[in-house]
Order: structure tokens, then sequence, then C-alpha cells
């Protein structure tokens, strides 16, 4: 405990609970933070790409060229999708500050079980998709709970927990897969499981480009919106995370809550592999399935700053990043600059960040020093 | 405003000088137009209603924050600090009303954190202990080095921090509402400390709202009310009343007497309660204690007796054995959630960390603890316009000085804090009210009107559970007051047949007696 006045937390709950000292002016100095995060990373990757012999005009102007044309965009859409659901998993806990490092756990693992399901249904089309994404759900809540239980009961801080389940779920997954899930009927070419049938896939918004899971995703984040920001138990989260001590003493379980959000987090985690299973590998397979968007949602989570609008904008813009990086790759520029750049992104936010709280707090004391040379002090 | 400039005492330097100092901040002033004169080697207390300022003028001088306008002068030096460090470097310190000690860390290691000793880099243990001890020496305190934070007292946690602010050279200590938390005998030790580093030449400033300490150990004293210095005075030229007078603008309104007799109906039977402390010792051990509806009982002791572990195990937060029913229904195996709704309300010790989120809204603030009332919910949703209303009725009632109830905790006095959590837990109109200091950092003036609001709940036959280190309040509430030492009730007493002194003699453990 600081002062009398001073907010209480760590740096890091510092980062995650932006101050809602002055509500509009906040989220306003939010949004520039952010946007000069980029800025800065982009400046950063452009001294690197320098370095390096490359022409970082030459590569910039390759990535904006790329993203003119509606296909880009509809690109930057696709990939944007399972970043969003990544995202809002691991916001759902920073709002009480529950870290969820097993977002890729729980999500190869409910791929693999809906994927497994919805091939043995035999369901009409919205119902067979609706079930699977029910599965999916409830298989990446049953992931997760396993770091739910450990944490409550065992008291294994959920950093470690869910990062170590990360591995044991690759290994059950693959031990699922390879004894009982793999189908080889198509010769052993393709590993995946049983083809979905088509009352599983997911229609496309425009064909060939961009499925329908980019409008879930959406309704998705109304979701997160509504439930952490209006929903009385979206109260509770928060008070949680504002101050776990003055909750617990108000009543708010944090064991449950605990569970609680740690359940959602990892039910929100089950969506972000069913682009590609529902809608273009129609199956599970370790090759098909990417394994990358767990911790890329840590990093759009941050960028967003766990807000609902944050995490779509920071989601799309790592999606028009990733979009690029074939382009990239014909311009002969190598195409792990995306990475580079996300990455710095990453980091500039957490230390830009704590550089505009200072700057916003010495405008203020100006501000009101000029009403005071003015007479308002009376 | 009475002012002396005496030849003999006029004559020493001035260590601090603070002149047309203003702060804002959103939608409010803080400060304005202050001006403070401390002389070098004297006591100098300031006092002032909730939110006249005054924590806010002693960061600006420590160096916390930058303000608007205005000068600060230390030892005859124009001064412009831009962080506590440059405070430091000048030889002011500050002892913060909540302690920031680390608990796991030794008294020694805690002292020397942030600026530890070194010789070529290497930390100095050896050179620090004999300047902390010789520190010690001169300022009367007795503390083991070796032992951690964790196993000391308010007092002694007071006093590490005191020595580590001198540790660090400074001349000119702060005190932000150091008697706050101490009962009467710590308090007399902790003056007898101050007054022992006033004679070797140093400078005290702190602030109280407790006027007869005030009056008792200060050499100056200077009144703050809305944002500024209105009067500068001495013990010798003044008297309670005259001073909270000039604090507040009018006189003081005298408590009430009891009107309506205690009921017979028992609200709050605790029986046989045990918790378990460190190394194997109970914390609580062993207390039975029942509270009828119309009564007040208050617990008296030394902080770290057991209180705070007896009524958070009321409350179902720390593990305890033993029973607690509340108005008949048997809650012993219940949550926290349905202890309340049993009828429990609850008045935190730490309003930071039991009470208050500190960087959410007012609003959202009052509505903790009560989020599950379907007055405040509309369907799964919070209603926040009922919430928003409710805060709004606990401002004006509670007199909780603020812009809006849309304003962040933090940026309330923490008298004004203390205010809302007070309101929060009495709107609830529980049966059984677990209050633990409810006027800790409150003014003189709200504190009577709490103790009203507390008196008028009694009188509707609500049963109050009343902890506290101020023994005026004790006395002057209480029907009964229970003995609280080393986690036992050690003795029952009639606060019409007992003294302050007498009862402070029962809470030291120096006498121990059964009932009276
Ligand atoms: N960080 C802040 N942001 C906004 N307003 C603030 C902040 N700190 C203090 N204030 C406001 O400044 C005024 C003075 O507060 P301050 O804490 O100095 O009062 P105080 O005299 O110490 O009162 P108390 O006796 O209750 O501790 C109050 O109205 C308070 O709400
Ligand atoms: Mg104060």
């Amino acid at each position: 405990m600081t002062t009398d006045a001073a907010p209480t937390g760590g740096p890091l709950a510092k980062i995650l609970t932006p101050s809602r000292a002055s509500g509009l002016r906040t989220s306003a100095t939010t949004l520039a933070s952010s946007l000069l995060a980029v800025l800065i990373a982009l400046t950063i990757s452009a001294a690197l790409l320098a370095l390096t012999g490359k022409n970082p005009i030459d590569a910039y102007s390759t990535i904006i060229q790329t993203g003119a044309s509606a296909n880009k965009l509809l690109e930057m859409m696709r990939r944007a999708t399972p970043l969003i659901f990544s995202a809002v998993a691991v916001a759902v806990g920073f709002k009480m500050n529950i870290f969820n490092i097993g977002v890729q756990g729980q999500y190869l693992f409910a791929a693999l079980i809906a994927a497994e399901a919805g091939s043995h249904l035999g369901l009409p089309l919205p119902i067979h998709i609706a079930v699977i994404m029910i599965v999916a759900v409830v298989a990446g809540a049953a992931w997760a709970s396993i770091a739910a239980y450990l944490k409550v009961s065992k008291n294994v801080h959920e950093v470690i927990s869910t990062i170590m389940l990360n591995y044991v779920a690759l290994s059950v997954i693959q031990w699922l897969f390879e004894n009982f899930f793999r189908d080889d009927r198509d010769g052993g070419l393709n590993v995946k499981t049983t083809l979905l049938p088509d009352s599983a896939r997911m229609p496309d918004i425009v064909d060939g480009r961009l499925n329908g899971m980019f409008i879930v995703a959406l309704i998705v984040v109304a979701i997160f919106w509504l439930v952490v920001y209006k929903s009385t138990f979206g109260f509770k989260l928060r008070a949680s995370g504002f101050n776990a001590t003055a909750a617990s003493t108000a009543g708010i379980s944090a064991r449950k809550m605990t569970v609680i959000a740690l359940l959602i987090s990892g039910g929100v985690s089950g969506f972000v592999a069913l682009q590609s299973v529902m809608g273009e590998a129609f199956a599970y397979g370790p090759n098909a399935t990417p394994t990358e968007f767990g911790f890329a949602g840590i990093a759009v989570a941050l960028l967003g700053r766990n807000h609902p609008i944050g995490i779509v904008v920071s989601a799309l813009l790592f999606g028009f990043l990733d979009s690029t990086s074939a382009e990239l790759q014909l311009a002969l520029v190598p195409n792990s600059i995306v990475k580079v750049i996300q990455a710095i992104i990453v980091l500039t936010v957490v230390i830009v960040n704590e550089a505009t709280i200072r700057r916003m707090n010495i405008r203020t004391a100006e501000r009101a020093r000029a009403e005071l040379a003015a007479g308002g002090a009376s | 405003m009475s002012t002396h400039t005496s030849s003999q005492d006029g004559q020493r330097p001035l260590a601090v000088q603070l002149s047309g100092i203003g702060k804002r901040f959103p939608g409010v002033i803080a400060n304005h137009d202050v001006a403070l004169t401390v002389r070098e080697g004297t006591i100098h207390a300031i006092v002032g209603e909730n939110g006249a300022g005054k924590s806010t003028l002693m960061k600006t001088l420590y160096g916390m924050q930058q303000p608007d306008t205005g000068t600060i002068t230390v030892n005859g030096e124009m001064q412009h600090f831009r962080s506590p460090s440059d405070a430091i470097a000048a030889g002011i310190g500050m002892v913060h009303q909540h302690f920031m000690l680390a608990d796991n860390l030794t008294v020694l290691e805690n002292i020397i954190l942030g600026s530890e000793p070194n010789r070529r880099g290497v930390l100095d243990l050896k050179s620090a202990r004999e300047q902390i001890t010789s520190i010690m020496a001169s300022v009367g305190a007795d503390l083991d080095l070796d032992i951690p934070v964790s196993e000391l007292g308010v007092g002694e946690r007071q006093r590490v921090e005191i020595v580590k602010v001198l540790f660090r050279g400074a001349r000119i200590l702060i005190l932000d509402e150091p008697t706050a938390v101490l009962v009467p005998e710590e308090v007399d030790e902790l003056f007898a400390t101050l007054h022992r580093l006033v004679e070797d030449g140093a400078t005290v400033i702190f602030i109280s709202h407790k006027l007869d300490e005030v009056l008792k150990v200060s050499d100056d004293i200077t009144v703050m009310r809305q944002g500024t210095t209105v009067a500068e005075t001495r013990p010798d030229a003044i008297d309670r009343s005259g001073l909270a007078e000039l604090m507040v603008g009018s006189e003081l309104p005298s408590p009430a007497g009891r009107s309506t007799p205690v009921g017979t109906a028992i609200r709050l039977d605790i029986a046989k309660l045990t918790v378990e402390g460190k190394e194997g010792r109970p914390a609580v051990e062993d207390v039975s204690l029942r509270i009828h509806s119309g009564e007040i009982l208050g617990i008296a002791g030394v902080e770290g007796n057991g209180q705070f572990e007896l009524c958070t195990a009321l409350l179902g937060i720390t593990e305890s054995t033993g029973n607690v029913t509340v108005d008949g229904r048997d809650v012993t195996d219940e949550s926290t959630r349905a202890r309340y709704e049993a009828g429990l309300a609850y008045i935190p010790f730490d309003r930071h960390r039991e009470g208050l989120m500190l960087t959410a809204p007012l609003w959202e603030n009052a509505l903790l603890g009560r989020e599950d009332d379907v007055d405040f919910q509309r369907g799964p949703f919070v209603n926040a316009a009922t919430a928003r209303q409710s805060t709004t009725e606990i401002i004006q009632r509670f007199g909780v000085l603020t812009p809006s109830e849309t304003t962040p905790a933090f940026a309330l006095s923490g008298g004004n804090q203390q205010k809302l959590v007070v309101g929060r837990a009495l709107v609830t109109s529980p049966s059984v009210l677990i209050a633990a200091h409810p006027t800790r950092g409150i003014d003189v003036g709200a504190q009577a009107a709490v103790w009203d609001e507390i008196r008028s709940a009694r009188d509707n036959g609500m049963a109050v559970l009343l902890v506290s280190a101020d023994l005026e309040e004790l006395l002057g509430l209480s029907d009964t007051i229970a003995v609280m030492f080393d986690g036992r009730i050690t003795a029952t007493l009639n606060p019409d047949d007992i003294t302050a002194a007498e009862l402070g003699s029962y809470m030291t453990g120096a006498v121990q007696e059964a009932t009276k």
C-alpha cells in the first residue's frame, strides 16, 4: 500500500487496467498510445531492415500496396478471425488478473474433439454447425478446467499450469489422434480426422475468401462486452481484478470467480481453430490446423488493452501484417519482418503506456496551472 | 487569526516555508493560496476537515506531486522538487498513513531498502547496522532488527518507518495521521520519540484529527479549510472547541445520550470461536460473545491482538472453529455472501485493502457487495441508474466530499473514502454491524455525524460489534466493553465504571480480570 490516494496494483496490473480517471480523455489517450506504439515499432523495424541491408521503404510500400486491394482486405479479416477469439479468451482472464497462457492447448484440444465429434454426426446445416461450436466450447473449457482445479485446490499459479498444460495438450492430442481419430482413407497423404460432412461446413461470406466465422467472432466480441462491462457477473469479475481482497471481503468468492473466468476463457478458446476446422480443412490435422494463435492472442489483447473494440482493431492490424508476408517474400524481403514488427509492437505498447500515463499527469497539471493563472482560484 | 511572533522563539530559522501553493485536480481545487511556515526544531500540527487539502499539501512538500502555483522554501533555499528523491535529498522524509513496509523482509532490510549502503558497490550491512542502532538509541526506539516485519504490531511498524526516514537523513519529518491506528499508550511512545527528535534539532510536521493530542504535543498549529490555510495558532492560545470551530467554521454538535434500552433478542451469538494463528498459537482463542438488539459491544485492545481475525472469521473470510449465529440463523458453514444476506454488514479495518477499488468510480465502489440485490439489477445486467442513485444518496447522507458519483475512489481524501465505506455498510440496514475503526481518519465534525448514524440504527434495533483504537469512541458508544488481549477476551467491563486510563491498562495486559 502506498499513500492515501494512490491506486494500488503492480506494474502489470497498471498496464492491464488502464486508469479510468477521466473517461473519454483516457480512452483517447489509450488509443493514441497504442497508435504511437505501432509507429515506434514500424520505425524500429525499419532500422532493423536497413541494418540487414534491405530497403525499408521498399518493404513498407510493398506492405501498403498489397493492402490496397479488396482481396487483401478480405484476407486481413480472415486472418484476424482466430486472433479475435484468442484475444477475447485472454482478455476475459486479464480482466480479473488471471493470465491464461494456455489458449493454445485449449483450442487445439477443442479443435480435435470438435472435428471428430462433428464427423460422426448427421444433422441439418445450421444445427450441425452449432453443435460443433458447442462441443468446441465445452472441450476448451474442459481443458482449462484442469488449470482451474490446480489453481483453487492446489494453489498452482495459472501461468505455470497453463504453460505446462500446453505441452501436455500437444501430447494428449497426438496420442488421441494417432490412436483413435486418424483417418487414412484418402491414402494417408493428408493426415487428418475424418472429413466433415457438408452440413458441418461453415458457409462463406465471400466465396473462397472469408467464411462465417468472422461474423461469429464479432458476435463473440459483442457478448464479451456485454458480459464483462454490463452484467452483474462481469462486475464481480472486474471487482476481483480491481482489488481481490476487497472483492472477497464483499463476499465475491475468489475461487468461484477464478474457476468461472478460466472456464469462460477456455470456452472462448474453443472457437479459435473452428475457422480452419469448419471452413478450410474441414477436419483436424496436425499439419492442417494452425498452432500459433495462442501467443498471438496475448499480443492482440495487450495491444487492444483488453477492450472489445481495441481487440478487433488490433486483430485486424495483425491480420493485415500477416496477409502481406507472401508479397514480402516475392519482393525478397524476409517475411519474418512481420513477426518482428508484431513483437516490437507488443513491447512498445507496454513501455509507451507507462510513459503516456506520466505525460497525462503532467498535462493535467499544466492545464490546471493555466486555469489558475487565469484567475480560477476562488 | 491569532499569530505569535514572540521574540525568543520567533527568532528560530524557518525549516519550511510554503507560500501561494495551489494544486488542482479535475473538478477540485485541492489547495489554493496556502501559506505555511514551520519553525526549525518544532512540532507543527496541521488540522482541518476531511478534504481540506492536508495530505495534498504534504505530498507536494514531499515531491510526490508538483504544485500548480507557489513556492517551496526549505531551510531558506527555494526548491523545485520533481520527485520524493529530490525532497529526501533536501532532508525531508514522510511517513504515510498506510505503511509501505515489505512484510516478509526483516526490520533491517526494510530500513535500508531503497538507500542501500554500499562500499564500492558491495552492500555494507555492518555499517548500516551500526548507523541504525545509533539512530534508534537517539530516538529511544528498541527494535529487533533481525525479525521479519510481519511479526511487528502497528506501533512498532510505525517506528520502523520513522527510523527508515531518519536513516535516509531526514531532518524534517512529515507524518500523515500517524496516531489514527495507535492506542493511547502507543501514541505516548510516539510523541516521546518525536520530542527527542525535536530536541536534537529536527522538525516534525504532523496531520491529525485528534484535537486533544494536537493541543498536547504541538508547538504550532496550522488550520486548513477548503483547500487553504485559514489560521495559525498555538496550544496555549486556544482550546479544543475553539480549534474545532476554526476547522469546521461552526461549533461541535454535542453527542446525544442513549434513549432506548438494550433489547432482549440476541442478534449475534459467537460461541467458542477459535482461529488458528502463526506458529501454532491461535490468533483468536475460544471467544464467546453475545450481542443483543440495540446493543453496542466494544472490543478494546491494541491492534494485532486478534480483532482482525475475529471480525473476518465472523464474516467467513478467515477460517475458524466454533459457532456463529446471526439473528437466530446458524451461519457457521455459510459463505461470506450468505452471512451478509443473513444480516451482517462490515466496515473494514483498512479501507484501501479490504474496502475499495481505488481506480473504479464511486458508484461501482458503493455497489460492491450489493450487486446481487435485485434493486441494482436489470435481468442479468447491472442497473447503473439505480446504483448511481443509491450512491448519490450515500454521498449526501454521509457528506462525502466529491465532484460526482463517477469520480474514481482514489481521488477522494482519506476521510471521504472512509465516509463512503461507512455509508455503504449502513444503507443496507443490517441487523448486525461489524464496525472496525468506523471513524478512522474522519474529522471531528463528520465523526459526530457517523456516531449519530450508528446510534440511530442502534435505536432501531441494530447490534454493533465495535472495534476501535479511539477510547473516547469506545467509551462513548459502547454498552459493554470486552477487552481483547492475545486472542482472548480478558475482561468484560461496563463503560460507565471505568476511565480511559484504566481501560488502557487492561488493553496492554497489565491488568487481567474475568469480569467487573
Ligand atoms: N489524485 C487526486 N485526484 C483528484 N482529486 C484529488 C486527488 N487527491 C486529492 N484530491 C482531492 O483534493 C481534495 C483534498 O484532498 P486531501 O487528500 O488533501 O484532503 P485531506 O485534508 O488530507 O483530507 P482527509 O482528512 O480526509 O485525509 C479532496 O477534495 C480530494 O478529493
Ligand atoms: Mg489526508
